[in-house]
């Protein structure tokens, strides 16, 4: 090893886009089950203290939870579209499409920074004075909300980076007609970013 | 550290994997080498370190049970080193131990493939094995002390502890994430990268076997990687979710950590199978008895083993019907182990048995891991578990499933393929001087437990009563042999790496997977071109190989 370096330079050129959609399959099972784990809490706990979870879902804006599904699920399409439109070697159209995702993304994590700000200033916040009178079955409900959607958010924040970057791809023509894969997985993760909203959004804020 | 390792052309026209460097010098051309050899070595070197911290904690925690009352160290000092015994042998040792070391290694070459499915990823989840390392150390120096609460980190003391539990807790975090990125490569690799005519039953058992492990890494690890962060969560904001002062339940995280943590005791068994199943056909110089039986019972191990993770909570507090149903399920996840077990000891019957070094520690493990195994049965047992439950008894079990089950796997993978990694052999003899003392070693050190447990020993307590002083004694003693086998087999091993013999001899042992038909050690792709796969696994010409025996090659 301390030799000359030897001038063996093999060329690692393997491509397999089936492998890589599935390993992104793969993970994002074990994402599923991440969250899963914590939807079973949640079952488990709204089973015991269904009546305290009845009063503190009254206290999220509806109406703020729609507005954010509805632009999680437009994201959804955005992004797809840009696979679309990169398929059709139409490399500007794409990189428009990820752009309005990844703002779609910004504005849904704007509106869930004035939600939980609101939440705070009312004292409803882990270990705040408010929230520590209230029954524990309410202390469980605003914990799962904190976490789930804490955690969902962070998700959200790593989709836009995953986005970004590929549009940097794009740009680059790195992610081309040809070889538009690693587009399609990032695209995989955010409508998985998606559908555990969709999971979210009815049961914190719809049943009551 | 292989500078003076191979300086001779390889059997091939290309250099070996040792001398290739890539692009980077020195240590760079290994830390950043995304072949899957490297990495492999990167691997053993660091779970080699690791156990050698879980044994010194395992063995300072042997001596301070010595004598009754204080003998080297106070009661903390106690709870923090079981704590992280179990911690560093678990995470850091016994579940990267044979997947990420020898599955690394070796699943691309069984399989006839270059590398695996994604060799930067497979570079990153070493990283992340390092970082969870560095953190379960840094979690020791800290002000606030090691974690004290157990490698289970129950609630509600993990959340009131003022001891680092945090740290400890992302630490595991992380080292489950690198293990969930180990897992999907393997099953992308195994399904993806197979060579033409390697069929699913032309599969090694080995690879077998670290497809049904990869499957749980990928099912199971994010469990666990929830339930910590959780717990961690719920230490830094006050979050309520299992502190029941807050309405949390504590028996939800216990059945959340044991819903990956049962399952985690298959992640580490089933690799060690794989290795037994590789090492006695050879050894034997017989095809494999039942390859289809061994390969679904790998996977119905993977099935049955993800729905009996309540077993280890009879005494928590269920409902009768949930015990039932647990203990029900225990006793059907013995059978898979079982038939394994005829499996191997009916591929012994009339085969040449050699005793090469590798082979015994695979007979050690049959031996060792039924002793575990049915000693595990007593415990699916309600009325039985009931007198077990938290004693030395279950720690007796766990050893012998765990040290002698994987721990005799990983060694007898180390003798069955260190020559093929290094291209230099080691000395027989001294192997096999280490096996007696680490067999011995073993048995005298473990069996007391299971004898004072009965007797109502329980786990994790820093002193006992008088009348248990005979079986402690006898225990510390086996510590000793134990680690002495320990050293003799390492030095050997390392030696053998400095100033062993060089050999190119292709095929060691006679065996017939693909691993034998490289050279030794192999080159930088593994095969000049890739094999076309015609034979099973394990179908040696003749009952009887006209093959030279071991001490011919070497």
């Amino acid at each position: 090893m301390s030799n000359s370096p030897l001038a063996v330079h093999a060329d690692h050129a393997h491509r397999d886009d089936i492998g890589s959609r599935m390993g992104m399959w793969l993970f994002l099972f074990t994402e599923l089950i991440l969250f899963g784990g914590m939807f079973f809490l949640y079952s488990v706990y709204r089973f015991t203290n269904q009546e305290a979870f009845h009063i503190a879902a009254k206290e999220l804006n509806t109406l703020v939870g729609t507005f954010n599904t509805a632009i999680l699920l437009t994201s959804s399409l955005t992004i797809v579209l840009s696979i679309v439109a990169i398929q059709k070697n139409n490399r500007k159209l794409s990189i428009y499409f990820q752009l309005i995702t990844v703002a779609l993304a910004l504005g849904f994590l704007v509106n869930k920074f004035f939600e939980w700000s609101a939440k705070f200033h009312h004292g409803i916040y882990p270990g705040g004075e408010e929230l520590l009178a209230k029954s524990k079955g309410e202390i469980l409900f605003f914990g799962l909300y904190y976490v789930m959607t804490g955690l969902h958010g962070l998700h959200v924040i790593i989709g836009m980076v995953l986005i970004s970057w590929m549009t940097v791809y794009t740009a680059k023509g790195i992610v081309n007609k040809d070889n538009y894969v690693k587009l399609e997985t990032a695209g995989l993760y955010w409508h998985l970013v998606d559908i555990i909203w969709i999971f979210l959004f009815p049961l914190f804020y719809l049943i009551t | 550290m292989v500078s003076d390792l191979v300086d001779v052309k390889n059997n091939g026209s290309e250099p070996s994997f040792l001398k290739y460097a890539g692009k980077g010098r020195g240590l760079k051309s290994w830390i950043f080498s995304v072949d899957h050899k490297r990495i492999g070595i990167m691997y053993l070197i660091s779970t080699l370190l690791f156990f050698a911290v879980g044994v010194t904690f395992g063995f300072l925690m042997r001596l301070e049970l010595f004598a009754p009352g204080r003998t080297i160290m106070d009661p903390q000092t106690y709870n923090s080193i079981f704590t992280l015994h179990g911690v560093i042998m678990i995470f850091l040792f016994i579940i990267p131990g044979l997947p990420a070391v020898f599955g690394n290694f070796f699943l691309p070459i069984l399989i006839g493939a270059k590398d695996v499915a994604f060799p930067r990823i497979n570079l990153l989840s070493w990283w992340l094995l390092i970082l969870g390392g560095l953190m379960a150390v840094t979690s020791i120096l800290l002000p606030g002390g090691p974690a004290d609460t157990g490698w289970t980190f129950y609630i509600p003391y993990s959340v009131r502890t003022g001891t680092n539990v945090s740290l400890a807790l992302m630490a595991a975090f992380v080292l489950g994430f690198s293990s969930i990125l180990t897992g999907i490569n393997f099953v992308t690799t195994v399904h993806r990268l197979r060579a033409p005519g390697m069929t699913w039953f032309k599969m090694p058992l080995f690879v077998w076997s670290l497809y049904a492990t990869a499957w749980i890494q990928v099912l199971a690890t994010p469990i666990i990687g929830i339930t910590l962060l959780l717990v961690a969560v719920e230490r830094w904001f006050g979050v309520g979710i299992f502190d029941p002062a807050l309405g949390g339940d504590p028996v939800l995280f216990q059945h959340l950590f044991w819903i990956y943590s049962h399952p985690a005791v298959y992640i580490m068994i089933l690799p060690a199978m794989g290795v037994v199943s590789e090492v006695i056909p050879v050894f034997a110089r017989r095809t494999i008895f039942g390859y289809k039986f061994i390969a679904y019972s790998s996977m119905a191990i993977a099935v049955f083993g993800s729905l009996v993770w309540a077993h280890h909570m009879f005494t928590a507090g269920m409902s009768d019907t949930g015990q039932f149903v647990f203990s029900l399920l225990t006793f059907l996840v013995a059978i898979p182990s079982a038939i394994k077990v005829f499996n191997w000891t009916a591929t012994l019957y009339k085969g040449s048995i050699e005793l090469h070094p590798a082979m015994l520690f695979a007979l050690g493990f049959i031996f060792l891991f039924s002793i575990g195994g049915l000693t595990g049965l007593f415990q699916g047992t309600l009325s039985v578990s009931i007198q077990t439950h938290d004693t030395s008894f279950i720690v007796a079990h766990f050893h012998y499933v765990m040290f002698g089950g994987t721990g005799f796997g990983i060694f007898a993978a180390l003798h069955y393929w260190w020559p093929k990694m290094f291209g230099k052999l080691y000395n027989l003899k001294a192997a096999k001087i280490s096996f007696w003392f680490l067999f011995i070693g073993f048995n005298v050190l473990y069996f007391p437990m299971f004898v004072m447990g009965w007797l109502g020993m329980p786990r994790r307590y820093y002193d006992y009563l008088p009348e248990f002083t005979t079986y402690h004694r006898l225990s510390t003693i086996g510590s000793w042999i134990l680690i002495t086998g320990l050293i003799i087999m390492f030095w050997n091993l390392l030696y053998a790496v400095k100033r062993g013999k060089v050999t190119h001899e292709k095929n060691l042992w006679g065996g017939e997977t693909l691993e034998w038909s490289v050279d030794t050690p192999p080159t930088l792709e593994n095969f000049n071109e890739i094999p076309t796969v015609t034979a099973g696994p394990y179908e040696y010409k003749n009952n009887e190989i006209e093959n030279k025996k071991v001490e011919d090659v070497v």
